[in-house]
């Protein structure tokens, strides 16, 4: 799957870095605890919460995870978008909210990863 | 790589906006020095965690990274308040950060924890009422 498709599944909006959306995606995290995303590393994996700072930035670039996906159509702030461009992750921002992102995703093949 | 190479950060106090840089900054001089992905992930997590954790219980502090030929040292020191039970802070979901830290996204127990399963080898000095020094290793 790529950071298009998932824009198209969940009728996303783009808010950086359109030029990264030809890129794979083979995983998915869905928290807004960032400390949970940090214990299990995944592999070019989505990040999908409802948080909105910039240290979801920052946990998205220590994992080198390929996109996040901000639900219930929250829009971070500038510090938050500049800091994704910084690092070329390209963010999107749907209405739907965590759980049925999360289905959408997973029905269409995107898996948890393993436990490591 | 013949010599050590050695670096030095300032964690800002109470800037959590701020917190991070110093570990993305030594995630681009790792990429830059060509260490292995798998490497970088597990030296930039257990900072972060780290560097977290400093602005979250600590008001900040310092953290020098020695890399040489066969590992990355990160020694991460600070003069807060110190860990009152070490095992308890060690345990997955304990934690004693404030509710407004969980709705940020952090304080969820699983700092140390992190830390401790990203790097190879992990020792925690701590005092109360004077601060707290972590020492990580990852092996290259």
């Amino acid at each position: 799957m790529t950071v298009n498709d998932i824009k198209e599944l969940l009728n996303a909006n783009v808010l950086c870095c359109e030029d990264y959306l030809s890129n794979v995606v083979h995983t998915a995290c869905g928290s807004d605890m960032m400390s949970d995303v940090l214990a299990f590393v995944k592999d070019q994996s989505v990040l999908i919460t409802g948080l909105c700072n910039p240290q979801v930035i920052r946990t998205a670039e220590m994992m080198d995870i390929t996109c996040i996906v901000f639900v219930r159509g929250k829009i971070p702030d500038s510090t938050t978008i500049d800091l994704a461009i910084e690092r070329n992750i390209p963010v999107l921002s749907t209405s739907r909210k965590m759980f049925e992102a999360c289905g959408i995703l997973y029905s269409k093949g995107l898996s948890g990863g393993k436990e490591n | 790589m013949t010599d050590a190479i050695k670096l030095e950060y300032t964690v800002c106090n109470d800037d959590f906006t701020r917190a991070g840089e110093a570990s993305s900054d030594i995630k681009d001089k790792l990429k830059k020095m060509g260490v292995a992905p798998e490497i970088i992930r597990k030296v930039v997590i257990a900072m972060y965690e780290g560097e977290i954790n400093m602005v979250i219980h600590a008001n900040g502090g310092k953290i020098t990274v020695t890399i040489t030929t066969d590992k990355i040292t990160m020694v991460l020191s600070d003069k807060g308040p110190g860990i009152e039970n070490i095992e308890l802070a060690m345990q997955e979901g304990y934690s004693t950060a404030p509710d407004n830290i969980r709705s940020l996204g952090f304080g969820a127990g699983m700092g140390l924890p992190n830390m401790k399963k990203y790097s190879d080898y992990m020792d925690v000095q701590t005092q109360l009422g004077t601060g707290t020094t972590v020492t990580m290793q990852v092996n290259l």
